[in-house]
């Protein structure tokens, strides 16, 4: 299972999926500079990704707490997620995301 | 337990931070007949576990099951109320120099001054402090037009204001300032707000009767010369930017930590953490000691669990310097009656 992660810089990295992982937390796990002060619990928005087009339908719809947080998140778009809220599985093998505004550590 | 500002106060230990780990630094030091005051930029303990969490279940608390952000902090207010702290909330720990007596002394940002023996800092991820939009320019707005908060309600009297959010800050500070405004918009991503339902009535009601706006647009740029605004460009999703004339933007996008004056303190940094001893969690300057989540030593875990055994080393290490003379003696509150005395439970026939 891989996820393939665009850094702040523009960097493609190639994580291994943890099955039942946050990607939040495979992204920290890797080593990548991401906040995620919260620590997973959706009461942040440091963790902000934006999901390439083609696996936003796979993803696990966002919940009304996301889209709440979400407001805190600088340059939100159609395809933004908190990257605490993707639960990694089979399904999402090869899911790209990239590092959005206000996941920089400061 | 007292709320104090602009004073001088000198006591046995300063903590740097309300959150759980200051906390029960208050309850380890108490113990060992020690006073604190403690400094905190939120106005109420509990620091990430009341600003980010209160309603979130914690599961790896000794002893608790699950407990939520919010009663975690209680029960430590509860617990360390015996030892009296006083508390300086609201305000930003911004200096740290070493008197000629020896001493510390820590002075906030609203003018405060602390002097102890030592210094705990327990600071967490550092300050909570406004999330900014990247807005280009922004820097040029801020403070002359761009605002983080209402200090005095009366520097928006009269005035064309913006306010951006969704959240309680935004709808609330709406609702206060827009009797006093020449005229109130806000500005939201989108047309749902996580506010108070009763405020986003109020809102609404307020837009119907055109005594305010509301707008469902992202701001893109701020116009204007000087730190004076005159205009902001704004983009709704799917359709042609326009622009918006106001003189100011109230910007309430949360919060998030910042290290802060803390990187001043003339302390060894490693990436945004302070390095300590694992014995007595102790920073390279002597008295000031770093517990919780902002210290650093091989194989440190973020834990709520790891600062509270912080908090008990670096006790055993501050009566040291708080009493240089006297000698440590090491008790269990189950069988001190001198201990229980200082819990107020000290009559209890053992």
């Amino acid at each position: 299972m891989k996820i393939l992660v665009t850094d702040q810089d523009g960097k493609e990295h190639e994580l291994e999926g943890l099955e039942g992982w946050r990607v939040m937390e495979i992204i920290k796990d890797y080593g990548l500079p991401i906040k995620a002060e919260c620590g997973g619990a959706c009461c942040c928005a440091t963790c902000h990704v934006y999901v390439d087009e083609s696996w936003l339908d796979k993803l696990y719809p966002m919940r009304e707490e996301e889209q709440d947080m979400l407001d805190e998140a600088p340059d939100v778009r159609d395809n933004s997620r908190l990257s605490c809220q993707i639960l990694m599985s089979e399904e999402l093998d090869g899911l790209k995301v990239t590092l959005a505004p206000g996941s920089e550590i400061d | 337990m007292s709320d104090s500002k602009n004073n001088h106060h000198k006591t046995d230990v300063i903590i740097i931070g309300a959150g759980p780990v200051g906390l029960f630094a208050v309850f380890e030091l108490g113990l060992l007949d020690m006073k604190a005051h403690l400094v905190d930029i939120l106005d109420r303990p509990g620091g990430q576990c009341a600003e980010l969490y209160p309603e979130k279940p914690i599961y790896d608390i000794p002893g608790f099951p699950v407990i939520s952000g919010q009663e975690l902090t209680d029960s430590l207010m509860k617990q360390i109320e015996p030892f009296g702290p006083t508390f300086h909330f609201s305000q930003m720990a911004e200096k740290c120099e070493r008197l000629e007596n020896g001493n510390w002394q820590v002075i906030t940002d609203e003018g405060t001054t602390l002097e102890a023996p030592v210094i705990a800092i327990a600071a967490g991820g550092g300050s909570f402090m406004p999330k900014k939009p990247s807005i280009p320019g922004l820097e040029d707005y801020e403070g002359t037009s761009v605002f983080y908060a209402v200090r005095k309600m009366d520097a928006f009297k009269g005035k064309n204001i913006l306010i951006a959010g969704g959240g309680d800050s935004a709808l609330d500070w709406t609702l206060n300032l827009q009797p006093i405004a020449n005229s109130m918009q806000l500005i939201h991503r989108r047309d749902d707000f996580r506010a108070a339902p009763d405020s986003v009535n109020k809102m609404r009601a307020l837009v119907e009767d055109n005594k305010m706006k509301l707008h469902i647009a992202d701001i893109k740029g701020l116009n204007g010369a000087n730190g004076q605004l005159e205009s902001v460009t704004v983009q709704p999703k799917g359709e042609e930017p326009y622009e918006i004339e106001c003189d100011c933007v109230l910007a309430f996008y949360g919060l998030t930590m910042k290290l802060g004056p803390i990187a001043n303190f003339g302390l060894n940094l490693h990436e945004n953490l302070i390095p300590v001893d694992t014995e007595k969690f102790e920073t390279d300057t002597k008295g000031i000691f770093a517990i919780g989540d902002i210290n650093h030593y091989p194989g440190k875990l973020k834990l709520i669990l790891s600062g509270f055994h912080e908090s008990a080393l670096m006790a055993q290490q501050a009566f040291r310097y708080v009493y240089p003379d006297k000698k440590l003696r090491f008790q269990y509150t189950t069988s001190s009656s001198s201990l229980q005395e200082k819990l107020g439970v000290g009559d209890k026939a053992a």
